[in-house]
């Protein structure tokens, strides 16, 4: 049985989330910035007259913050039928991969990334770690 | 038809739908005789009919549908089986109760239809006493268009008047339906165009494409926005011209659409008279409820809001607010309490009051429970006027103390209605004159989807502020920003025409840094939770009508945004939540403040100084208006201004102000040149009138002394200003002269000519 990922880096490392989630992939949005808010909160972006939510999924999974100079780019992901947006370094393709290359977390990680995390899919190269969406939205 | 009331014309539109149902139910029942669903489909169509006729007094519609009902029983309960006679009869009834509405919707009432005739039809078959002669001829008939051999056949034993008009009962309904067209033909041509089928004059739509279409159009006041924008930056004179255009039809279809929702607070209120009425009865109360302004609209989410809080109000005012019979007699008033509900349109909001004539509430009392209770020092308490410390029964502490309800008879779940109110974004307060009464004031938006804000910028962000709360804005320039921004132990205050107003640094609340660095201070004096306060920001950029988008409940519990909206140029805005921001802001400041306020005091009372509005009126003339009086000052489109009867006036806000030409009162030319007007908006109660000059040049706060020797008309004398002599403008002349009726409320006159006597 396969599955269709979207694929994006954080950090030189290369995540995944459902195809089926993922609502459309954007570029340069300006983002209003909301004091208060918590780290993780990028601000809000204005998509066709609605006001989305921006996460940073650097600050999510506790990764150093992303180079001033570089811009982020957004994928637009609905959860539970509200858009919402995350914010990533760069985005990758579609892949298909299959159950047999999944396995879960390994048992050492630890931290918010465990949570966050489903597990990863172990491609020829290098590993597809795939993002709880719920999760990320929810924390 | 306008003596039609409003639960007829419901059952009116209702009974229609229900009888197009009807007919194509019955001719299905005749293809399955047997099918209970139909059977039961028609059996609740013809109950509902007959309960609320019955309900509202149409006595013959309910015998009708009562026997019609009684068959139906008979035939879903299988004690009857179907016949094409117990069809033709069905059907006839129907017919019957068709023309019985149209009766009603023509004059209101049954007329003169006679029913007697298919009662004893129906009468007869359910006796049975009509079995055996109807079928053979019957069957025959079904198909047939000719109503006339139908009567020949009926068994019409019991029913006397055959000679009766042929269309009361027609027996088939081909035949119903040429005579209903026939009907309406004769309508038309009687009565003109004016007259339309209650039922086709009026549709059933959806909410959900209500708020559809509302989403719609305030996506294109958005886009609106822009596109008026980018004209504006353009030279392209038909650009701006169907930018112009665009921005009047957006207008009118975002008014239009809102019209859509907005429904009479009646359908509220119409539930009241039944929980005034238990509940007097459950307290041994008298009680007449009087409803004013029933008519008023407002949008029915928010009708939705209100309905809890506004019962509960009532149910309090009864309660608590009106005092037993007894009681009322020994202190010389009726023994019949009267509570009064209030709904009204102004400036742009629907006020709703509930008044009663009760026993009021004690602000004393109020105060020694805040003080029992903590939430207030009794320094604090002694520096609040009384109608502040009525406020108090708004606090959250308040709501379940026992105490406080048997001794001042109000607070329980105060609280509760309050943050109802202010979720909607409407605010509440309380008036009361112990002896007299109490009154609680809501005042509600129009519709929460579309508000006037004011936008903002702090720290490079831009906000919108809902007009709502705002109250005026203050510029000062750094040199007057050093020492009109006083410190009253570290928190800082200004002094708004003598009364020291506590100022919140927007950037200290939100945690940034502010981009001003040259001094100058703006203020955006706010009211909220019944404190005024300042609000200092870094820039004011517009007033715009903004579309208000949820924000997620995350974001919503930081307690400093209401929601976000979308500005002219695309970027998101958030929009703060003033009522938060209040109370987060002013209860450490407001304890602080305890100290300063009786400096303040003294201050005031050692320098009452007036302050003037100096304005430019051409001529090299320059007047001078008391600012106490003064809303706002707006710059209005010259072409907005329209003529009604020999007065120009102009709409501003949703209202239309008489418009007064200051040059012209005083008689001189204006002298300038362009396609605005500045326009001075002054208001006393509930009346404004819109004062245009030729620019506004100054506030000042002088110690005015006032020549009066200039006999000039329009004018109550000359003063210097700042070495320039200036005339202080008659405002009640200058008023009067743009409309006649402004001081018609005895209490304005008052309060204007008491300001006159400061002013000279």
């Amino acid at each position: 049985m396969s599955t269709r990922m979207v694929t994006f880096t954080l950090d030189g490392h290369l995540y995944g989330v459902d195809v089926g989630a993922v609502q459309e992939v954007l570029r340069g949005q300006t983002r209003t910035r909301i004091p208060l808010s918590p780290r993780t909160l990028a601000g809000l972006i204005n998509l066709r007259g609605q006001v989305l939510s921006a996460i940073d999924l650097r600050a999510l999974l506790d990764m150093p913050a992303r180079a001033v100079d570089t811009e982020p780019m957004l994928v637009v992901i609905r959860v539970a039928g509200e858009p919402i947006a995350l914010l990533v370094d760069t985005i990758g393709s579609v892949v298909d991969v299959d159950v047999d290359q999944f396995e879960p977390p390994p048992d050492t990680l630890a931290g918010v990334s465990r949570d966050l995390l489903l597990g990863a899919y172990k491609l020829d190269d290098q590993l597809l770690l795939a993002l709880d969406v719920d999760r990320a939205v929810a924390a | 038809m306008e003596e039609i009331d409003e639960i007829v014309q419901e059952f009116l539109v209702e009974s229609h739908e229900n009888l197009d149902q009807l007919d194509r139910d019955l001719v299905a029942l005749e293809r399955e005789p047997g099918s209970r669903d139909l059977l039961g489909s028609i059996f609740r169509t013809i109950h509902t009919i007959k309960g609320t006729s019955g309900f509202l007094a149409f006595g013959n519609l309910e015998s009708v549908t009562h026997v019609g009902e009684n068959l139906l029983a008979r035939l879903r309960d299988g004690k009857l089986s179907m016949t094409p006679l117990t069809t033709d009869v069905l059907l006839a009834m129907v017919d019957t109760v068709r023309e019985l509405l149209a009766s009603i919707e023509d004059t209101g009432a049954e007329g003169d239809v006679d029913v007697t005739d298919v009662v004893a039809r129906i009468t007869a078959v359910l006796d049975g006493t009509a079995a055996e002669p109807a079928p053979t001829p019957i069957t025959e008939l079904i198909p047939d268009p000719e109503p006339e051999p139908v009567l020949e056949a009926e068994p019409v034993e019991v029913a006397a008047p055959v000679d009766e008009p042929a269309p009361v009962a027609p027996p088939t309904p081909p035949a119903a339906a040429p005579q209903a067209a026939g009907r309406a033909a004769a309508e038309s041509t009687d009565e003109g165009t004016a007259r339309r089928n209650v039922a086709d004059s009026s549709i059933r739509v959806d909410v959900e494409l209500l708020d559809t279409l509302m989403r719609l159009v305030g996506e294109l006041v958005l886009t609106r926005n822009q596109i008026v924008r980018q004209a504006g930056d353009q030279d392209g004179l038909d650009l701006m011209r169907s930018a112009q255009r665009l921005n009047l039809i957006a207008t009118e279809l975002q008014e239009g659409v809102m019209k859509t929702r907005m429904q009479p607070i009646d359908h509220l209120w119409s539930k009241l008279p039944r929980v005034v009425r238990d509940l007097g009865a459950a307290c041994g109360k008298n009680v007449t409820l009087a409803m004013v302004g029933r008519e008023t609209e407002l949008d029915r989410s928010l009708l939705e809001s209100v309905k809890d809080p506004l019962t509960h109000l009532v149910r309090n005012a009864v309660d608590h607010g009106l005092e037993t019979p007894e009681g009322r007699r020994a202190a010389g008033k009726p023994a019949e309490g009267v509570l009064t509900l209030r709904a009204y349109h102004e400036g742009g909001q629907v006020v709703v009051e509930v008044c009663d004539d009760g026993a009021g509430i004690d602000a004393d009392r109020i105060a020694e429970k805040a003080l029992a209770s903590g939430v207030r020092t009794s320094a604090q308490l002694a520096q609040m006027s009384s109608a502040d410390i009525l406020q108090l029964i708004f606090l959250p502490g308040f709501s379940t103390a026992q105490s406080v309800t048997n001794v001042s008879g109000r607070g329980v779940g105060m609280d509760v209605v309050k943050t109802n109110i202010e979720s909607i974004g409407g605010t509440i307060e309380v008036e009361s004159v112990m002896g007299r009464g109490t009154t609680c004031r809501l005042r509600i938006p129009l519709t929460l989807a579309i508000v006037p804000a004011l936008t903002v910028e702090c720290a490079g962000d831009r906000y919108a502020i809902p007009q709502v709360s705002l109250l005026e804005l203050v510029a000062l320039d750094a040199d007057r920003a050093a020492s009109a921004v006083e410190d009253v132990n570290g928190a800082s205050v200004y002094r708004l025409r003598g009364a020291l107003l506590p100022l919140v640094r927007l950037t200290d609340v939100l945690g940034v840094e502010s981009e001003r660095s040259d001094g100058h201070v703006l203020i955006a004096v706010l009211q909220a939770e019944g404190k005024r306060f300042g609000l200092v920001i870094d820039r004011v950029l517009n007033t715009e009508e903004i579309v208000v988008k949820p924000l997620t409940s995350r974001l919503k519990s930081l307690g400093t945004y209401s929601g976000a909206t979308i500005l002219g140029d695309g970027r998101v805005a958030l929009i703060l939540d003033v009522q938060a921001l209040a109370r987060r802001a002013l209860t450490a400041e407001a304890l602080e403040r305890g100290a300063g306020e009786s400096t303040a005091k003294e201050q005031r009372s050692s320098g009452e100084h007036l302050r003037m509005l100096v304005a430019g009126i051409g001529g090299g003339r320059r007047v001078a208006i008391p600012l106490s009086s003064v809303t706002r000052l707006e710059n209005v489109a010259a072409s907005s201004v329209e003529v009604v009867g020999s007065r120009e006036v102009v709409q501003y806000r949703g209202a239309i102000l008489p418009l007064l030409r200051l040059d012209r009162h005083l008689g001189t030319m204006s002298e300038r040149a362009g396609d605005d007007l500045v326009v001075v908006v002054y208001s006393a109660g509930s009346r404004s009138v819109a004062i245009v000059v030729d620019e506004i040049i100054d506030i000042v706060d002088e110690e005015t002394e006032v020549h009066s020797d200039i006999d000039d008309h329009g004018l109550v004398g000359s003063t210097l200003i700042r070495d320039r002599i200036v005339e202080v403008l008659d405002v009640r002349a200058a008023i009067l002269a743009a409309d006649p009726k402004f001081y018609s409320d005895p209490e304005v006159d008052l309060d204007v000519r008491n300001e006159l006597q400061e002013a000279v």
